[in-house]
């Protein structure tokens, strides 16, 4: 395989969330109960899809702009950016970075979200993005609104946006959310919280003056660290 | 500087149709993926794929999306990690929500994949993402019309005898059947890759 690697670091548990966590009783009929097999590391693994920039159309990155119908999408605009890297610090260029999202009211465009506030005409919440050769992406939408979910009596979830990454292969798959500083719901909400406290702050984008587009936008930076291929040396005899 | 860790996973949540599959739910945004894998320029022998995601009440889930990485017909990958050159077009990558199908089965129309390496058999790499999952999980289906192979699969090996099974489509015509079982006693066997 020539300068392939041989395997990615492990997915860390101590990062990610458990597979029951019954404050999020979903969890509680569907998470697997069994512990997970561990697998080596073969091709399989060490693959994954590969979308590059010919999976974009020209505002795929830019959701104030690509459900407009008539007229401008309503809410904060903000300008959402970060970096890719893996867990030793290198920069993931060529990364597919895909985001959904509620509009301004905390409401979602699927047919399945009866919450009782208004749908946006011009605001659709999908959309997608290539980090550039340094790792960088960078998404302008709407500050999506907290919304009411059925999970235990009053909840509801903090603002976020929905992320999907692929990185470079089939092991380092993450879908995760990202969310806004000094939200009071963070504190109340069980898929948050589900989190292992010590890597919360990973899941809380921070605001920048610098990112900020005056007269139009707020910036929110926030970096995503997926797994990354490594070389470990061989058994011997192989 | 230390090395930084990994974000955390959070789950796919009730509302990702029209994000990561709007195409399938008739949304008006593009997917980069579906379940239909291989156009008809693709060597290889068409297979149909199905099943239901089922809870631990035996209850098929219907927002689930299920994505399948695989190789071609001749175990190739269409990745720079595989130097081998697969087949043209094919990207061996599906995507699919529970959502649309009338009894809620994930389909995916796609070829058979071969071997990757000789003493491995030919199988779909699976991974399982849902509301009430808050971190994705990974598994595999293998094909019951393999047996010599499976045999001597490494992973499949790996596997409690007993719970192999959990991993194995059927074969009806050109179609797999395989439910992926989230809890009970025939829980799918899942992989801590
Ligand atoms: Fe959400």
């Amino acid at each position: 395989m020539g300068d392939a690697h041989n395997t990615v670091t492990p997915r860390d548990w101590t990062a990610h969330p458990p597979l029951i966590h019954p404050d999020y009783k979903s969890t509680v009929r569907r998470g697997p109960t069994k512990p997970l097999i561990p697998i080596g590391h073969s091709l399989s693994e060490l693959t994954g899809p590969v979308y590059g920039h010919d999976a974009l159309a020209p505002l795929d990155n830019d959701l104030t702009k690509n459900g407009a119908k008539n007229g401008e999408a309503l809410g904060e605009r903000i300008v959402v950016t970060g970096r890719v890297l893996d867990d030793l610090g290198r920069p993931q260029p060529n990364a597919l970075v895909e985001i959904w999202q509620a509009n301004a009211a905390g409401r979602y465009i699927h047919e399945n979200d009866r919450h009782d506030a208004p749908l946006d005409p011009n605001f659709f919440g999908g959309g997608r993005t290539v980090t550039d050769a340094e790792g960088r992406y960078r998404f302008y939408t709407i500050k999506p609104g907290a919304y009411p979910w059925p999970n235990h009596a009053n909840a509801w979830r903090p603002n976020h946006i929905h992320l999907s990454l692929f990185g470079p292969t089939f092991a380092s798959r993450l879908v995760t959310q990202m969310y806004f500083p000094g939200d009071p719901l963070l504190a109340l909400d069980p898929i948050f919280l589900g989190t292992p406290e010590a890597a919360r702050d990973r899941l809380v984008s921070t605001f920048s003056l610098d990112v900020t587009e005056e007269g139009f936008a707020l910036g929110y930076v926030f970096d995503i660290v997926l797994r990354g291929p490594r070389e470990t040396p061989t058994e011997a005899g192989r | 500087m230390s090395a930084p860790k990994q974000t955390p996973s959070q789950t796919v949540g009730p509302y990702f149709a029209y994000g990561l599959t709007a195409r399938q739910y008739n949304y008006p945004h593009t997917s980069i993926a579906d379940g239909s894998m291989a156009g008809e320029d693709v060597e290889g022998e068409r297979i149909r794929v199905e099943g239901r995601v089922l809870d631990g009440d035996g209850m098929p889930i219907p927002d689930a999306m299920i994505e399948i990485w695989q190789a071609d017909s001749q175990g190739r990958f269409a990745h720079p990690a595989d130097p081998r050159n697969s087949n043209a077009g094919f990207t061996g990558f599906g995507r699919f929500g529970t959502g649309t199908d009338p009894k809620n089965r994930f389909i995916f129309d796609t070829i058979k994949p071969g071997s990757v390496t000789s003493g491995e058999a030919p199988n779909l790499n699976v991974i399982v993402f849902m509301r009430g999952l808050l971190t994705h999980v990974y598994t595999r289906i293998y094909f019951a019309d393999e047996d010599a192979a499976n045999a001597v699969d490494p992973v499949l090996s790996s596997v409690p005898e007993d719970r192999r099974g959990t991993l194995v489509a059927a074969r009806h015509g050109n179609t797999y059947r395989l439910d992926i079982r989230m809890q009970g006693d025939d829980e799918t066997v899942f992989f801590d890759v």
